[in-house]
């Protein structure tokens, strides 16, 4: 009872709770931008951040925002204007000073394992920089990560690149096509790296927006090539929703002799094809 | 001889000027004048549109803007917020310039018609290498619609003519009419 009140007090100081509990494939989680193409000396993109089932709807519930992360175009991070934490949805402005593309992302990493110490059955939940915490005797050590990304991207005036450098860590989407470069009835290509390498073979969910107000679905489950690179087709204007899921990747063990980490990578992006 | 052509003010990051301009010294300019009709349309509120013209290949290759007419005298620019309206040309060719730009941006036009003329071999239609294009202009309207016409032309052109093209809801009728 106690390591299960120390665990909950784990999960809410590390922002987890609400994030990690359910699969990928519940519900969707996405940023919803108000605009992601926009001109003039500054800018200012609004965004709303929930999970639901219908897209782009507030069916469900808010996404916190502890874990956000904004890059600005010369790659340093960008601080959000908070506008509020509902139950529904959380939103925030992102202001923009200078011109180019910024990546907008809620950016998830968590660890839990399992081990034996002194016959009793422990859990732990933590990162990769807490795995210290775990004792010396610690025996039957079980670990999993889960890595999850959540992102947009908006551009003031001319499009650039350097906020959409890989970080090499977990599952990202690297443009081949920019973006905020995207317009209905021209295929966009992206490319998905695990851990900074392609990802080959990994299945993309597809879906435009809109989907409490027809009867399709309309997903389009589609695959990358060898060098993880897919090519999207928005048939008609509008903000898609894109999600993708892979186990693996660098699998480090955390000691020798120990089993190597069980890891999990999510990723979700919102894209707005513009009209030709 | 191959020069450098004249540089218009703004600044053209990435537009592909390198093969459409090829330098000659013409001994008088040739010209093009662009007669464009804004339509007078009954709505409750009514803003005269943003309008942009450039120049493209017969490819859809942009080759220079010629014109942006906008709420260039609002305060702090903030008037090309609305540029990226103007989506084809802000994806072709608006969003590497920089606005205002001399020579290019004006005020918005009130329905009517109107004629800008443009000289060849200066900013900023500049030096156009012998070819098939196309004038393109896009106009945006607040709280209104979106158009986009297309006028074929052939540059150098062999003897004054033109060619029309009319649009349907936020451009009526437009005109290109070329001096050798």
């Amino acid at each position: 009872m106690i390591a299960h009140f120390t665990v909950c007090r784990l999960l809410a100081l590390a922002g987890l709770a609400a994030t990690l509990a359910t699969p990928a494939s519940a519900h969707r989680r996405w940023l919803l931008p108000s605009i992601t193409v926009m001109a003039g000396d500054k800018g200012l993109a609004s965004v709303d951040a929930a999970a639901s089932n219908a897209l782009f709807a507030f069916d469900h519930r808010a996404l916190g925002l502890d874990t956000l992360a904004i890059t600005g175009p010369d790659g340093k991070p960008v601080s959000p204007v908070v506008i509020g934490k509902g139950e529904m949805r959380s939103a925030f402005d992102v202001p923009l000073a200078q011109p180019g593309t910024y990546r907008i992302a809620l950016a998830m990493n968590g660890m839990m394992g399992s081990y034996v110490l002194n016959g009793e059955k422990k859990r732990w939940r933590g990162s990769r920089a807490r795995l210290s915490e775990i004792p010396a005797g610690a025996a039957n050590l079980e670990l999993s990560e889960n890595l999850g990304r959540v992102e947009t991207f908006v551009t003031l005036g001319a499009p650039s690149t350097t906020a959409l450098a890989a970080t090499g860590q977990g599952l990202e989407m690297l443009p081949v096509t920019h973006p905020n470069d995207i317009v209905a009835g021209e295929p966009a290509e992206m490319r998905f790296v695990m851990d900074g390498k392609p990802a080959a073979g990994l299945k993309v969910e597809f879906v435009a927006g809109g989907t409490r107000h027809r009867d399709q679905a309309g997903i389009q489950t589609l695959t990358t090539n060898a060098d993880g690179i897919v090519r999207l087709m928005a048939a008609t204007p509008g903000f898609y929703y894109l999600e993708a899921d892979m186990e693996g990747g660098t699998a480090a063990a955390p000691a020798p002799g120990q089993p190597a980490v069980k890891r999990r990578a999510s990723y979700t992006a919102v894209l707005e094809f513009l009209p030709q | 001889m191959i020069t450098t052509p004249p540089l218009p003010a703004a600044r053209w990051h990435s537009l592909p000027i390198s093969m459409a301009l090829i330098a000659s010294a013409p001994a008088t300019a040739a010209e093009m004048t662009v007669t464009v009709t804004i339509p007078r349309l009954a709505v409750a509120e009514y803003h005269a549109p943003y309008v942009a013209m450039w120049v493209e290949s017969d490819a859809g290759k942009p080759i220079t803007t010629l014109a942006t007419w906008y709420s260039v005298k609002l305060k702090a620019n903030e008037g090309t917020k609305w540029l990226p309206e103007l989506r084809s040309w802000w994806r072709k060719a608006g969003r590497t310039l920089a606005m205002p730009a001399d020579g290019i941006s004006s005020p918005t036009r009130p329905p009517g018609t109107h004629s800008v003329r443009f000289a060849g071999g200066t900013a900023p239609f500049g030096n156009l290498a012998p070819g098939n294009y196309r004038l393109m202009i896009e106009a945006a309207r607040e709280v209104g619609g979106r158009e986009i016409v297309a006028v074929p032309f052939q540059w150098p052109a062999k003897a004054a003519g033109g060619s029309t093209a009319t649009g349907t809801a936020e451009l009526g009728t437009v005109s290109l009419a070329l001096k050798p």
